[in-house]
C-alpha cells in the first residue's frame, strides 16, 4: 500500500491520535491486511508508539497482520449450523483448498476463518464468502460454490 | 478536604485525597504484598495479589488497594481470613504460569500457596506489565508491548526498537518477577537483531 495512501486515510481523521482505531479499520479494508511499513507510517504521523498499535492490531479479530487471500471463506461453527453439520462443511473447505482455519493458501486464492455465529441460523449449516452468504450447504454444494470463485 | 481519615488494620491512618489505600498503608509503614506495583509508574491492577477488604458504613468488599482511592471512614483489612484465602488462589493461580519465580516461592509460604495445585502452563509471563509501562512511562523508549489478548497474550519486544536501544538500557531486567522478560529478549536478540551490514533501511 502507497505511503500517499496512507496519509490521504490519516488526513481524513485530521491526523489525530484518538482515530488510530478507524485509521487502522480504513486500511484494512481497502488493503485486506495492515502491512508492517504501513502500521510504521501510522505510528510516525500519529505520534503513538508502535507497540500500542500492534497491541490494537493483535487485539482485535478484524485485523491481519498477514496478506489475505483474494476470497475470504468464513464458516459458521454456531450451535444451529454445528447441529446441522457444520464440521462436514468445514472438512470439505479443508479439503478443497488445503487449509485450515486462520490461513491462506500460497497463491492468495483462499483465506479460511472460522466463525462463531453468522446470525442467520434458520440457513444454517451457512458459509460466508467475500461478504455472500451461502445458506443451508451440504459438502456437494459447498465444493460447487467454491469452483465458481477464480 | 485534602486529608482523609481512614483505618487500616487497626491503626488510625491520614492521607491525602487522591492516594491509593497502598500509598496511604506504605506511607505509614504497612505492608501489603503486591507484584505489578512499582513507585515510578501508573497504577496498573493487574496481579490482583494486592487485594485488601474494605468496610464502608458495615458493607465489606474486597477491592484492589494499589487502584483504589482512600475514602473517610473506611476500614481497611489487609490480612482477614478472606484476603488471605483469595490471595493464596491468586498465588497459586500465578504460580501455574511461573512455578519457580522468586516472589511468587516467599508470598506462596506466607499464604500456604500449593505451588501444584492448578495444571502446569508454563508462560512464564504473568503479565504484570512492568517491562511494558517501565518502557513506555519511564525509558520512553516504547521497546517491548505486549501482542495478542486473552489466554495468547504475551509480551514481544520490537525488534527494530530494541535493537537500537535495549542494549544501552536493560533497566527493566531487574523489575520482571519471573525473568522471563530477559529470556525474551535473547530469543528476540536471536531471531531478529539483523547484522549490522544487513540492516534493512526504510527511508522516506
Amino acid at each position: 500500500m502507497e505511503n500517499d495512501r496512507i496519509d490521504q486515510i490519516i488526513d481524513k481523521h485530521h491526523g489525530e491520535a484518538s482515530s488510530l482505531l478507524q485509521i487502522l479499520l480504513d486500511i484494512q479494508s481497502e488493503n485486506s491486511w495492515l502491512p508492517k511499513e504501513a502500521l510504521g507510517r501510522v505510528s510516525q504521523k500519529l505520534d503513538v508508539p508502535l507497540t500500542r498499535i500492534q497491541h490494537i492490531a493483535t487485539f482485535y479479530k478484524a485485523f491481519s497482520l498477514v496478506p489475505k487471500g483474494r476470497h475470504e471463506v468464513h464458516i459458521c461453527m454456531g450451535t444451529a449450523c454445528h447441529v446441522r453439520g457444520a464440521t462436514r462443511i468445514l472438512d470439505t473447505v479443508e479439503e478443497a483448498t488445503g487449509l485450515k482455519p486462520g490461513e491462506t493458501d500460497l497463491d492468495l486464492k483462499f483465506s479460511l476463518e472460522t466463525v462463531n455465529c453468522l446470525g442467520c441460523c434458520a440457513l444454517g449449516p451457512v458459509i460466508n464468502v467475500d461478504g455472500k452468504v451461502h445458506g443451508k450447504m451440504s459438502p456437494v454444494k459447498t465444493a460447487e460454490a467454491l469452483k465458481t470463485y477464480e | 478536604m485534602s486529608e482523609i481519615q481512614l483505618e487500616i488494620d487497626g491503626k488510625e491512618v491520614s492521607a491525602a485525597e487522591g492516594m491509593t489505600i497502598l500509598e496511604a498503608a506504605q506511607h505509614v509503614g504497612l505492608y501489603i504484598p503486591t507484584l505489578c506495583h512499582h513507585e515510578k509508574l501508573e497504577p496498573y491492577g493487574g496481579c490482583r495479589v494486592c487485594i485488601v477488604e474494605v468496610e464502608e458504613r458495615g458493607w465489606k468488599k474486597l477491592v484492589v488497594s494499589c487502584v483504589y482511592p482512600v475514602q473517610n471512614d473506611i476500614i481497611v483489612r489487609t490480612r482477614s481470613e478472606k484476603v488471605d484465602r483469595i490471595r493464596k488462589t491468586i498465588i497459586e493461580l500465578l504460580m501455574a504460569h511461573a512455578p519457580d519465580s522468586p516472589q511468587l516461592v516467599e508470598m506462596a509460604k506466607e499464604y500456604g500457596a500449593v505451588r501444584d495445585r492448578f495444571e502446569k502452563d508454563p508462560s512464564f509471563c504473568i503479565h504484570c506489565g512492568l517491562c511494558v509501562r517501565y518502557c513506555a512511562e519511564v525509558a520512553k523508549k516504547n521497546a517491548i508491548g505486549f501482542v495478542d489478548r486473552g489466554i495468547n497474550k504475551e509480551i514481544s519486544f520490537i525488534p527494530e526498537i530494541a535493537a537500537k536501544e535495549c542494549n544501552d538500557c536493560k533497566e527493566c531486567f531487574p523489575l520482571c518477577p519471573t525473568s522471563y522478560l530477559q529470556a525474551c529478549y535473547v530469543l528476540t536478540q536471536g531471531l531478529a537483531f539483523p547484522s549490522p551490514s544487513v540492516e534493512p533501511t526504510s527511508e522516506e
